[in-house]
């Protein structure tokens, strides 16, 4: 494995290793923070992303390894028109292992292929964000304790939401999952993931339109933002917006073990009222996300 | 019926999609041959209702699968000494490079400079064929 383009690019049994190495790391962190001493991380952020970037950062840190980098397109020499081949030439002799955010879908894909590292795609447009994906297997795994037999809903943009077509690829290949996909018209599910992936599957799915509907059979809920990047109209972003605002009425639907997971960042798609309640496990999946992405790194870098 | 004159030796592609014969004409780039070509358009089709032809007068130096990447429908007739040597059927290819170009305005193909535009099949059955960056299926004319 060198490098993480797409969430398929790791069978089953590497995302174990990873997830239970991430299980190792959580239990005893001293253990693992020196075993990236002299290594270098680049972020190669062309679209600011503070959380995920600050993320790998630390993950970086907490092995023991240094970070460089820039954090949008404005800042590198992508302003001057430096394509991602030429850069990532480059920076492959400065750093040991980066991870890239692009807004163009693929990018990472051609970075990887004129790299002399391993590349990490850190999200790519509205296509791919594996890591988020790894970030969310082991929320699930840990809090959840197994990776099957979960109805899980998916909620808000699943048109453009690349977290939801990551984790929903990465699902469909464990035992006896449910989807209930609930979204507007507007931003249902791309027909390839429905019949190439769901279908080709054999995944058993509904797609509707009211959270309430679904809300009692849930294991897991996965709200995202409807993001305004992603929409070339703005009427149609400010249409949509607010299609789906999980609060504390909505939850007393919820079964009393039900998670609910988001990627962050949240807008007001859930009420802050939500926070407090402890099916509401967002902020410490993003810290799982830290533990995750160090022993991405571990692997990658073959020092694990 | 329009009356065109049969070939002696060359190309026959037929069961064109109504429409998609300038489609075909551009990509083969069939205004750079000397030698004659005929299009039909809008030719009667028992199988399709309606159809376009390409006869082309001699040979031409490609790989023929291709052109099932642009119209899966399409037939080939390979026209020896007046008559049909050969009539083939296309076979989608696995991956096509530089063939057919993405047109999804976020995939990275709409701004990095020399980089192949790579499709590769993912449902033989229905023809999908999708860009190795993006994943967009590639819409046919």
């Amino acid at each position: 494995m060198k490098h993480l383009i797409s969430p398929l690019d790791l069978t089953v049994s590497e995302l174990k290793e990873i997830l239970d190495l991430a299980g190792e790391i959580i239990q005893n962190p001293k253990k693992y923070a020196t075993v990236c001493q002299g290594k270098k991380l680049a972020t190669l952020f062309y679209e600011p992303s503070t959380r995920t970037r600050l993320s790998f950062e630390a993950a970086m840190l907490n092995l023991g390894g240094s970070i460089l980098g820039f954090s949008s397109a404005d800042s590198s020499s992508a302003s001057k028109g430096e394509s991602v081949a030429d850069t990532i030439r480059v920076i492959s002799s400065y750093a040991d292992i980066c991870a890239m955010r692009h807004p163009k879908e693929g990018a990472p894909l051609v970075a990887s292929s004129y790299s002399s590292i391993p590349v990490i795609n850190a999200g790519d447009g509205g296509h791919n964000h594996p890591t988020q994906t790894l970030t969310d297997l082991l929320t699930i795994q840990t809090l959840k304790g197994k990776l099957n037999n979960l109805t899980i809903g998916f909620c808000g943009d699943l048109k453009f939401g690349r977290t939801v077509h990551s984790l929903i690829n990465a699902l469909v290949r464990y035992e006896n999952m449910n989807f209930m996909l609930i979204s507007p018209e507007e931003l249902k599910i791309p027909a390839y993931l429905r019949e190439e992936v769901l279908d080709a599957n054999k995944i058993p799915y509904q797609e509707v339109k009211l959270l309430e509907q679904v809300m009692p059979s849930l294991d897991l809920l996965y709200m995202t933002r409807v993001q305004r990047e992603r929409f070339f109209n703005e009427e149609d972003y400010i249409r949509l917006k607010d299609s789906f605002i999980l609060d504390a009425k909505k939850m007393e639907f919820a079964k009393e073990d039900m998670l609910v997971l988001h990627p962050l960042p949240r807008v007001n798609e859930i009420a802050t009222e939500v926070d407090s309640d402890p099916r509401a496990v967002y902020f410490k999946q993003a810290e799982y996300g830290v533990y995750v992405r160090m022993a991405l790194i571990m692997k990658l870098l073959e020092v694990a | 019926m329009l009356n065109i004159g049969g070939l002696n030796q060359g190309i026959v592609i037929d069961h064109i999609e109504a429409g998609g014969a300038m489609n075909i004409y551009s990509y083969l780039n069939l205004e750079k041959l000397d030698c004659s070509v005929a299009i039909i358009k809008n030719a009667k089709s028992n199988k399709m209702g309606k159809k376009d032809i390409i006869k082309i007068e001699g040979t031409l130096d490609i790989e023929l699968d291709i052109l099932g990447v642009l119209d899966r429908n399409i037939t080939v007739n390979i026209i020896d000494d007046g008559m049909i040597k050969e009539k083939r059927n296309l076979k989608l290819p696995e991956k096509v490079t530089n063939i057919i170009k993405c047109k999804n305005p976020r995939c990275i193909t709409s701004i990095e400079r020399d980089l192949p535009h790579s499709f590769r099949l993912t449902d033989r059955e229905k023809g999908v064929y999708r860009c190795i960056y993006c994943e967009q299926a590639f819409k046919r004319i």
